[in-house]
């Protein structure tokens, strides 16, 4: 029984290994746990589950498993809400899905489509299977989503204490399935680093003080060196508002994974695409701004730039004087990123949405030429292949 | 099985999932990985637990600049180096010159410690991969003198974590894992009560209350937790600020006094405060 919930668990995506596994049956046998439920829940979610993270899957599972017959949805209501619905569409279906949906402007009957197998699935539920099923015949099944807020869970009256400590399900908000962790980011961004000795020497050189003390007939001659530290100079460009918004806890990770591996790091905000002038904080932005020239000037070549956006606008906006959504540009967005690529070598393009949409808009191709094809999806992989390209100097 | 247990002391409340991660570390011989929100007593724990089981604690703070090694030893060579030049004669053992660190004080103590390693996450992204030999083990080697240590005791340990860096599975296999929950308004009297017994009932409903409104705020970007309400507390009694002033449904007292002690950014206020406005006029 023990190896089935084991293997489950594993299927649901909490990362089980056998080593935490045969630990669980240890402490079973130490009798740390003995005759109550609830403290073996406690045991097994100590010993198997790492991340509060997965604690809200690994509670799906053991509900599964052990509540027996008596579980789940008694009760399912009638009515669902709209962000709901929202919610769950954007988890079940494909991120290529939505965009051909939202291409064709029918997302009200995505919806509609989403509604009827929910419906379906109440139906079907009454018939006697599972909501959550592990065979997977059910798009709620345990290698795929979580079915946030449908889950309502049984109102009958439970005798035991132990019962509702799972069927709460406390932790569901830390459950994410992100992609990238800041460790992830971080791990990434290493491979951008150059360490190099500047600065004060204050560090003891064992090797050299031995060497330098050798040739000085055995007195000693202290020798110090300036510590090792990341060379690499990174300058961060990130689009803000509007498209955006969705993208906003992908950024502040990426920005902090980058701000404690670099020392010389500066960052900068736009919207939509670079003109005239940037700024620093947003909240002041039209009171302190930087003039893009100043920062072309003030910034060396050897300054790795890196973009954030998702370069989703329309097309005027990179390629007319005044396409600016916000202000009057006098010159075209096209301009000012030329001069970009032209100061500094070293340039990439992180897009947060998905590589096949790309396709998709024009506005996005039309930046990823002038970038020189140096456009990367804000995924593991993508991060790699773009600090793959801002260590080598471009072609042009 | 060993005959010790943890439970709740009179001064730390631990839930009854806690004291079973606890006592099931402690009987397994496995580090103890707590994460938990800031302020909700991961540090103290170690401290209890220390102190309840008439155990020396050995506390290890990491800092960002914190190498796995400086837990073990360290040789120190520059010392060495000058008392060669002035002829002292302990130059000749090189253990002079080894530093112990944390991890190698635990070891040896006479009966089983503690060992705290607090705020492990502040570390470089590699040092819990460098522990992994010595937390599975409980040995290392000691290269400049060729000698192996082993704790004579598998030291208790305690791992505190922000969450402010991922750790590594590796890692993670080795470790126990438990996530202090916030309380539950409950478990949140009881804790107030060991620190405050002679609170005055209808004060510490009233800033439980206030406290889990301002929890309940959306967006907020740290939350207060059990640490500041014990201080927020501490204040209000030294303030003696009678209890009616916390109310909510009063509007013009719709900020809890000397809010300072609950919210920590200015941006928190600020949010804070706005929402009060906008529920104001919504009357």
């Amino acid at each position: 029984m023990l190896i089935r919930f084991f293997f489950d668990l594993r299927a649901a995506g909490v990362p089980v290994s056998i080593t935490e596994f045969l630990s669980l049956l240890q402490a079973l046998e130490a009798r740390i746990a003995f005759c109550s439920a609830e403290e073996f829940y406690w045991l097994a979610r100590l010993a198997l589950v790492k991340d509060e993270r997965h604690f809200d899957r690994f509670d799906r599972v053991f509900a599964e498993h052990f509540a027996g017959a008596e579980r789940l949805f008694e009760k399912i209501v009638a009515e669902v809400p709209a962000e709901w619905l929202q919610m769950m569409a954007e988890r079940l279906f494909t991120e290529e899905e939505r965009a051909k949906a939202q291409a064709l402007g029918s997302w009200d009957k995505l919806l509609e489509t989403l509604r009827d197998r929910l419906r379906e699935q109440k139906e079907r539920h009454s018939g006697g299977n599972k909501w959550i099923g592990t065979g997977g015949t059910s798009p709620f099944g345990s290698g795929g989503y979580n079915p946030e807020g449908i889950r309502i869970g049984s109102e009958g009256a439970r005798q035991r204490r132990a019962v509702k400590v799972w069927e709460s399900r406390e932790y569901r908000n830390f459950d994410d399935r992100r992609e990238l962790g800041t460790r992830n980011i971080k791990m990434a961004l290493r491979k951008l680093r150059r360490f190099a000795r500047q600065g004060a020497a204050d560090e003891l050189d064992l090797d050299g003080t031995i060497d330098a003390t050798a040739r000085n007939a055995g007195w000693l001659d202290l020798k110090l060196r300036p510590e090792r530290r990341n060379a690499v100079k990174v300058l961060l460009l990130l689009d803000v508002g509007g498209s955006m918004d969705d993208h906003i806890r992908l950024c502040e990770e990426l920005f902090s994974a980058a701000r404690s591996e670099f020392k010389h790091l500066e960052y900068f905000y736009f919207h939509n695409f670079i003109y005239e002038t940037l700024w620093k904080d947003n909240r002041r932005r039209h009171a302190e701004k930087t003039a893009t020239f100043d920062l072309l000037r003030g910034f060396n070549p050897d300054y790795r730039v890196i973009f954030v956006g998702d370069a989703a606008m329309s097309p005027y906006e990179i390629m007319q004087p005044g396409g600016s959504v916000e202000h009057w540009n006098p010159e075209a967005g096209v301009e000012w990123m030329q001069r970009f690529t032209a100061h500094f070598p070293r340039l990439v393009w992180l897009n947060p949405t998905p590589e096949q949409q790309w396709d998709w808009t024009p506005s996005i191709r039309i930046t990823q030429q002038l970038v020189g094809e140096r456009m990367f999806p804000t995924t593991l992989e993508g991060l790699d292949r773009a600090i793959a390209a801002l260590r080598r100097k471009s072609a042009q | 099985m060993s005959t010790t247990r943890f439970e709740s002391t009179d001064r730390y409340i631990a839930t009854a999932d806690l004291s079973m991660a606890i006592n099931a570390a402690i009987t397994l011989g496995r580090p103890l990985l707590i994460k938990g929100e800031p302020g909700t007593g991961k540090t103290q724990l170690a401290l209890e637990v220390a102190s309840a089981l008439d155990r020396p604690i050995f506390e290890w703070h990491v800092k960002s600049t914190s190498k796995a090694q400086q837990g073990l030893y360290e040789y120190d060579a520059v010392s060495r180096l000058r008392d060669s030049q002035l002829g002292d004669p302990k130059v000749a053992d090189i253990r002079n010159y080894i530093v112990r660190g944390k991890l190698w004080e635990s070891f040896d103590s006479e009966v089983q410690p503690v060992l705290l390693i607090d705020e492990i996450d502040k570390a470089d992204i590699e040092f819990p991969n460098d522990l992994l030999r010595e937390l599975d083990r409980m040995e290392f080697y000691v290269y400049e003198t060729r000698e192996l240590v082993k704790a004579r005791h598998r030291p208790i340990i305690i791992i505190t974590s922000n969450n402010e860096k991922e750790l590594p599975d590796a890692f993670l296999r080795r470790c126990f894992f438990h996530y202090i929950r916030f309380p539950d308004a409950d478990t949140m009297a009881e804790i107030v009560a060991v620190h405050y017994p002679n609170l005055k009932r209808e004060l510490l409903s009233e800033a439980l209350a206030a406290l889990y409104r301002v929890r309940e705020t959306p967006g907020l970007k740290k939350k207060p937790s059990t640490s500041e309400l014990l201080d927020w507390i501490k204040l209000l009694l030294a303030e003696d600020i009678p209890p009616e002033s916390l109310r909510s449904d009063d509007p013009k007292k719709a900020i809890p006094p000397l809010y300072g002690a609950l919210l920590k950014n200015e941006q928190d206020v600020h949010l804070f405060e706005q929402l009060i406005f906008l529920n104001r006029r919504a009357r």
